[in-house]
């Protein structure tokens, strides 16, 4: 199996990436409800969420341990361990799986701390392809109004804090998060990424999600509940 | 990785378990500090980063190879960005009981792509010297039985290779001694025979480290 290869399970997998601020769990939670309203069987996953690897991570993120590389190999490793327990067998099963967040959020992270491009590339080679990855792109204001608003707590690996851009977290942030998009902007012809223009209504949007799934599940013989 | 400028020399030792690794390091390490070097002993334990997360993901029963891959590699990363490269840049005498090798023969042995082991640990600094201790499973045998040193890990127990400790033992380190040979000519290890007195091997070890120190 490989992130090249389209693969060949029955099941439907479905991601969405952006940076932070571009709505795109809200996009994905209202995809869900309306994947559920038509009772198909539906598995949702989020980044970084492995209860196995979580220990670690609070670990290196609290004593401010990670370095670039092992920032991105326990990322890799939680992403790994989902993958098997919760990405792969709802696929064998013919469910939907929904990933907040998927290998592309490491591909344009991680490069945008200065780990090789090829090398977090060749990682994450194990991993299933999507059949569909959509991209949320807003412009960088709009994402900044929306996580800044009531929230000027940024931590310090969100804030990108550990690339030295700015002893300011709001302006280390902000330099952070546009590396991050030209990253992904770099990605959508490589991945054949899905962009969804974010700076639209929360209704605009879901509808072209809406459009571009549904001929996906008229193709698949998909559980229904 | 690309070449940093370390004043120091990563030496690393290889070897399978039950080769003797731990006594040639410590008389080495004497030795080296009596001859004025300053060394760090560096084996492949568990870094502060990992160590108690990784202990309770093997207890669990459900850390899959792939992900214990993952985690074991995150681990070395750490003991060498954390550990080892500034006690290069201090100009100390790094010597590391196993390496990546050994972290990638375990993987082969369980069914990993070397091909993509090998990119995985493409962040490694290259060591200067890796000095294999070899050994034919028919010498090993005995020694680990003599130490009492059979155990479920060592003995990859965890493959069901065969219905008892000693033939797992047998069989697996076979598999791993063949996969250590592979590498033995790809990465140009120092072959370094294990026969003979614990005096004579460690005469070997010395001469082929002066023969680094030269260079």
């Amino acid at each position: 199996m490989s992130i090249q290869e389209k693969h060949d399970y029955p099941g439907l997998l479905i991601v969405c990436e952006g940076i932070d601020g571009s709505g795109k769990s809200t996009q994905l939670h209202l995809l869900k409800t309306w994947l559920q309203q038509q009772q198909y069987d539906v598995f949702f996953t989020e980044w970084n969420s492995s209860r196995l690897v979580k220990k670690t991570t609070k670990v290196g993120k609290k004593k401010k341990l990670l370095t670039p590389t092992t920032f991105s190999l326990i990322h890799c490793t939680d992403f790994a361990d989902r993958l098997e327990h919760v990405i792969i067998p709802p696929l064998k099963a013919g469910m939907i799986v929904m990933a907040d967040r998927y290998a592309f959020t490491a591909f344009s992270r991680d490069v945008s701390r200065g780990v090789n491009p090829d090398w977090i590339r060749s990682l994450y080679d194990f991993a299933v392809r999507p059949d569909l990855a959509f991209y949320f792109r807003p412009t960088l204001e709009t994402a900044l109004g929306r996580i800044l608003v009531g929230r000027a707590d940024l931590k310090y690996y969100e804030a990108g804090m550990d690339l030295g851009l700015s002893h300011d977290p709001i302006e280390s942030f902000r330099m952070f998060q546009e590396r991050i998009m030209s990253e992904y902007d770099e990605m959508v012809d490589e991945w054949g990424l899905e962009v969804i223009d974010a700076d639209q209504s929360i209704e605009e949007m879901q509808t072209q999600v809406r459009e571009k799934v549904t001929p996906l599940l008229k193709s698949r013989k998909l559980r229904r509940g | 990785m690309e070449d940093l400028e370390l004043p120091g020399k990563l030496i690393v030792i290889e070897g399978t378990d039950g080769v003797g690794r731990s006594t040639h390091i410590n008389l080495l390490h004497d030795w080296l500090e009596k001859i004025g070097k300053g060394v760090l002993v560096t084996g492949l334990t568990r870094s502060p980063l990992i160590g108690s997360g990784l202990q309770a993901a093997k207890e669990s029963k459900y850390l899959g190879r792939q992900t214990m891959t993952l985690f074991y590699a995150t681990d070395f990363a750490d003991r060498l960005e954390h550990e080892i490269i500034p006690a290069l840049r201090a100009g100390f005498v790094v010597l590391a009981d196993r390496y990546m090798y050994t972290l990638i023969a375990r993987d082969m042995v369980r069914g990993a792509d070397p091909e993509w082991l090998r990119k995985l640990y493409g962040f490694a600094l290259v060591p200067i010297a890796v000095l294999y201790l070899n050994v034919d499973i028919d010498s090993l045998v005995p020694r680990v039985l003599r130490a009492g040193k059979l155990n479920y890990w060592e003995a990859g127990m965890d493959l069901g290779l065969a219905d008892n400790l000693f033939d797992s033992f047998y069989i697996y380190q076979s598999k791993l001694l063949s996969i250590f040979e592979g590498m033995r000519r790809e990465y140009r290890f120092s072959n370094i025979n294990s026969k003979g007195s614990i005096r004579a091997v460690q005469n070997r070890l010395r001469k082929k480290i002066e023969g680094v120190f030269e260079e």
